[in-house]
């Protein structure tokens, strides 16, 4: 490699060197890019969507005035409305009226519910106002006339002008069909009560003021307050405010955003986002370092005394330095561009995916400069960090030690005498052991590394073991119902008999439902305070065994998020402080506290409750058994029937979690599989070869000695299986960490994910560690099959 | 030898024949032909020194016989089995049953002890010497718990050998095996590999530049050119510690 000439053809020629090198371990080099790949892709997936959801979200709402705070009321007089305007830190306030619906859809025998809002019968509404894609919205004069939520309509290929029957409050009605639009507070569209959205069944429309009024006995009346804050109003002192205002006319308590379910909904898949974000690419990155860390250390030296050469010529240590950055900056790039494209395309399918989920008027995957610039500067950081080290070793060779043959490697002090005394163990095994204990960091760092992957695959598998505990305790254990039906208004006993009898039905339960706010000292939760029969069968509350945990009499079993909130624990009393009928002030003893996985609840004795409440022996809806074959009988039924408010369809809901898990968990898990496959193949192969590069001279005078192809990968591979042997408990370890951890920062106020592993993870995630450690050993073996022991034995390294 | 194929040739008290041995590198303009039809016989036991210029083919010679290399024309015969047709394989099993190497190089593992380094030979050999009997031969007993990084260049060089011999060995090929020693250690290893071929009576090729060391041959093979010039038998031949080098 040495030729004459000045700087410039010096300088071309170490570039050709450059080349020459990178060539040389182009596999290794595409692995390290692989690996840096994953954590920018993941980086900017994560950052990209998370800018894109937040800053989509600011807009939407800011443009189509969105509220702040949601104050429901029993029945509040009109003239309120300039008393909530002239509230401190109210900026714009609109009254507004919320009814429940059911609708009959043509060719589908469930029943579908939802819900339908009022617009003012003049002008746009101040707060909350929607984006009508199509069509317009209704005509004053004209009580009939809706505009239909996007997702609904396009789930039953409703057009303008179509009709729709619908029973609100008990009464049928034809509606029809003025504009089809998209509204910032259905962003996220769930029927109340379920799990997962269902187009299909559950539908939101808005109706002209005065004929929603009319429909539903509110005329002269609202139900609904919506306010938006002032820049800077506090949003507690608003809220305190509107419940005093609304006091004398029943009011459960005014909530803001952080309650408003479909911005819960939002929030918790931009805090996902936000937790994946903050654990995968600095593990990615890491990996990244430890790997151009290795690789670089090797390629030193093997060139030692090529270094030494370019010195003796009069290179500077800068210029050597700065070579080996280029190779690494090479390096590095490649991870870039190849991480960058994988992260806007995967960026791009998943904004495609969140629209099925998310309705914005536009949602477009979109990572702005700056998310560019840490993305670059963070993996630049990382990749140049781990290369720094052994670069700085090089350029600071003295070169004349450099050009002398390094002695051979001293194992007196650091190899442990006590393998020696083993004397069960043959040479070779012990020759494993020796590298490993001579070189601790560097086997440390692999063991790291694999154990890194391990934990990965773990905490990606942990979402299908913790989602499935989840929703077997939620269908299976919980509510073990059919079909769930809620009436209008609490209705006495008979109404509960008819629907008991109803075709269909093998089994039902009925139960009472109250809005309450519980306070404990001065912290409040709004809940639905439940009423259940003494030994409940079908909508249970249960404790982390599964065991059924009825109230006792007289006493109230809180769920365990609900407790944490209120800092209380069984034996403690609540205030309970219930927002319908004469609103009694209630003091109940919580007697248990349990785990619930999905929502939350306090349940009592429905007899307690009706008791305490003194509107006699009512229920607010049934839960149902039914028999299969009967189903579309009792929906046709059920649809006939004025006093059901809604129903919930649990075969459907468990169909449609089941999909929802299939499809958006199926996609992540497979993404996350292959980024810990990328990470546990980096690692691996880059162990395996540059193991390889090291021994290749002891392992030519082995092939001398006799020794066949099997005996002499036995040394070099028995190394890797060792540490991947070793990694594997400390990956489980690390992904049972990790999987707590995500167990934790992914919960939300929406349910909380088990923390739960099964064997089969652990086991899968161990099979898979090792198919790629054998797969990265064949790709090695077969370059000892070919290893040259003439070439390797004549010169003296 | 496992693998005899082709007919066994009548060669009484012969360990190496070959017949017309050619060996060409690269292919083309960058064709270099190492061997040119070397014709030669060794019998049992002998130590032979082999002396030639550099280049004159006399590693490459020794790595076809020693089976870490194959012809690419002619004939091989280790004791009348042809082992110019072996396999990868059965060269392998040749290596380990029949052949211990000496290089310039010691190729010592660095991570076992002398005595491992031994003991890593005689695990797979079929009827070996004890590590210590082969230290012990080349004079390194007390030396036997010694990394290579402790040891000086002889010593390595001496534990090399006592491993080439562990296995007691039909043949031992040493190939400049005094090179990158100085001449007091050389003896050294000289009287080693002397008392071997003594003792064990396992045929010894020695490749040297020196020619001083053919005086202690039973037979000097001489290479020009890829080819046998000259063989002399040396009918009294001396003690390394007489030689001059
Ligand atoms: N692997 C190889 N590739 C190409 N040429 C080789 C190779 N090994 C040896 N040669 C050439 O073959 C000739 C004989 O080499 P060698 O047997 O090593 O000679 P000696 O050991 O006598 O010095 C030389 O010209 C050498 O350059
Ligand atoms: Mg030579």
């Amino acid at each position: 490699m040495v030729g004459g000439g000045g700087l410039l053809s010096w300088l071309s020629v170490l570039d050709r060197k450059l080349w020459r090198d990178l060539w040389g371990m182009k596999t290794q080099a595409l692995a390290i890019a692989f690996v840096i790949a994953g954590g920018v892709s993941v980086q900017l997936l994560s950052t990209g969507m998370l800018n894109s959801l937040q800053e989509t979200r600011r807009a939407y709402y800011e443009r189509y005035l969105l509220a702040d705070i949601w104050a429901p009321v029993v029945r509040a007089p009109q003239a309120l409305l300039s008393d909530i305007r002239g509230l401190d830190g109210v900026q714009a306030a609109e009254t507004r009226i919320r009814a429940g619906a059911l609708f009959d859809m043509p060719g589908m025998s469930e029943p579908a519910s939802g819900e339908i809002l009022s617009l003012p019968d003049i002008g746009l509404p101040s707060v909350n106002q929607l984006y009508l894609t199509r069509g317009r919205t209704p005509e004053v004069d004209r009580s009939d006339e809706v505009v239909v939520l996007e997702s609904f309509a396009t789930a039953h290929e409703l057009q303008i002008g179509d009709t729709v029957a619908a029973t609100i409050h008990g009464r049928r009605a034809r509606l029809v069909i003025v504009g089809i639009g998209l509204s910032p507070e259905h962003v996220y569209t769930i029927a109340p009560g379920e799990i997962v959205p269902d187009d299909r069944l559950f539908g939101v429309m808005w109706m002209g003021r005065q004929a929603l009024a009319r429909a539903v006995d509110q005329d002269g009346a609202f139900n609904e307050a919506v306010v938006r804050l002032s820049h800077g109003a506090s949003q507690a002192a608003v809220i305190a405010e509107l419940d005093l205002l609304f006091e004398p006319f029943g009011a459960p308590g005014a909530y803001g955003r952080d309650e408003q379910i479909s911005d819960v909904f939002v929030s918790s898949e931009i805090d996902q986002l936000r937790t994946m974000g903050n654990v995968l690419p600095p593990i990615f990155l890491l990996v990244a370092a430890f790997l151009v860390n290795i690789v670089i250390s090797r390629l030193i030296a093997v060139q030692r005394a090529g270094i030494g050469l370019l010195k003796a010529f009069g290179y500077r240590d800068d210029e050597v330095g700065w070579h080996y950055m280029k190779l690494v900056a090479v390096i590095g790039l490649a991870g870039l561009l190849i991480g960058g494209g994988l992260g806007i395309w995967l960026g791009r399918e998943m904004a495609i995916m969140y629209t099925q989920y998310y309705r914005f008027p536009f949602l477009v995957f979109n990572a702005d400069p700056r998310t560019y610039a840490i993305v670059i500067a963070v993996t630049a950081a990382a990749i140049l960090g781990g290369a720094a080290m052994a670069v700085r070793r090089a350029a600071s060779l003295n070169p004349a030690d450099a050009m002398t043959q390094p002695p051979p490697p001293d194992y007196s002090k650091a190899a442990g005498m006590g393998i020696t005394r083993w004397h069960r163990i043959d040479q070779q095994t012990r020759m494993i052991l020796r590298q490993i204990i001579r070189w601790p960091v560097r086997a440390a760092l692999t063991v790291a590394g694999v154990a890194a992957s391990g934990a990965l695959l773990i905490g990606t598998m942990f979402f299908i073991d913790s989602m499935s505990v989840m929703m077997d305790g939620f269908f299976n254990v919980s509510n073990r119902y059919d079909v769930s039906v809620s009436f209008v208004q609490p209705r006495s006993r008979a109404a509960y008999h008819s629907i008991e009898r109803m075709p269909g039905v093998l089994a039902a339960e009925p139960f009472r439902a109250a809005s309450a706010r519980l306070r404990h000292g001065n912290l409040e939760e709004r809940a639905a305070l439940i009423g259940s029969p003494p030994d409940p069968q079908l909508s249970r509350m249960v404790d982390a065994q599964y065991r059924t945990v009825s109230p006792p009499p007289g006493g109230l079993v809180l769920s365990q998020d609900l407790a944490i909130k209120l800092d209380v624990e069984a034996g403690d009393m609540l205030e309970i402080h219930i927002a319908e009928g004469r609103r009694p002030v209630l003091h109940v003893a919580v007697s248990a506290v349990t785990t619930t996985l999905i929502g939350s609840g306090a349940q009592m004795r429905i007899g307690d409750l009706n008791a305490l409440l003194g509107e006699g022996d009512v229920v607010s809806g049934a839960y149902l058994i039914v028999d299969p074959d009967q189903v579309d009988t009792l929906y046709n039924a059920l649809k006939s029937v004025p006093l059901v408010a809604g129903t919930g369809l649990q075969a459907l809901a468990a169909q449609n979690l089941d999909d929802l898990m299939q499809q958006n968990l199926g996609t992540a898990i497979w993404i996350y599989t292959g980024f810990a496959g990328l990470i546990a193949l980096g690692v691996i192969y880059n162990s395996v070869r540059i193991s390889f590069a090291e021994r290749q001279r002891e392992l030519a005078s082995l092939r001398v000695l006799g020794f066949t192809v099997a005996d002499v990968s036995y040394i070099l591979l028995g190394e890797v299986a060792f540490l991947t042997l070793l990694a594997l408990p400390v990956g489980a370890a690390a992904g049972t960490g990790m999987a707590w951890y995500l167990a934790q920062a992914m919960s939300s106020e929406l349910f909380r994910l088990p923390f739960v592993i099964s064997l089969s993870t652990f086991g899968l995630a161990g099979a898979l560690l090792i198919g790629i450690t054998i797969g990265s050993s064949l790709l090695v073996r077969h370059q000892i099959q070919r290893l040259d022991m003439v070439a390797v034995l004549k010169t003296g390294e | 030898m496992s693998t005899p194929k082709a007919p066994i040739e009548p060669m009484e008290g012969l360990c190496f024949r070959t017949r017309g041995l050619t060996k060409t590198y690269g292919k083309g303009a960058a064709e270099v032909q190492a061997l040119r039809g070397v014709d030669l016989e060794l019998p049992d036991g002998e130590l032979v020194v082999v002396l030639g210029a550099s280049g004159s083919g006399k590693s490459t010679f020794l790595n076809i016989i020693g089976g870490l290399d194959k012809a690419t024309s002619g004939e091989v015969f280790f004791r009348g089995r042809d082992i110019g047709h072996a396999s990868r394989q059965e060269l392998t099993q040749y290596r380990r049953r029949n052949v211990g190497f000496v290089f310039q190089f010691y190729n010592l593992m660095p991570s076992l002890t002398a005595w491992e380094n031994v003991a890593l030979v005689t695990e797979i050999a079929d009827n070996p010497l004890t590590p210590d009997a082969a230290l012990e031969m080349v004079g390194l007993k007390e030396r036997q718990s010694h990394f290579p990084a402790q040891m000086s260049g002889g010593e390595q060089q001496r534990v090399a050998i006592a491993r080439a011999i562990a296995k007691q060995p039909s043949v031992l090929l040493c190939d400049e095996p005094t090179g990158a020693l100085d001449s007091a250690t050389g003896t050294r290893v000289l009287e080693a590999l002397k008392t071997v071929n003594d003792t064990l009576n396992a045929t010894t090729l020695i490749i040297t530049h020196n020619a001083g060391v053919a005086a202690m041959a039973d037979r000097v093979v001489i290479f020009a050119d890829g080819a046998v010039r000259e063989v002399k038998i040396n009918t009294n031949p001396k003690n390394p510690k007489d030689i001059t080098w």
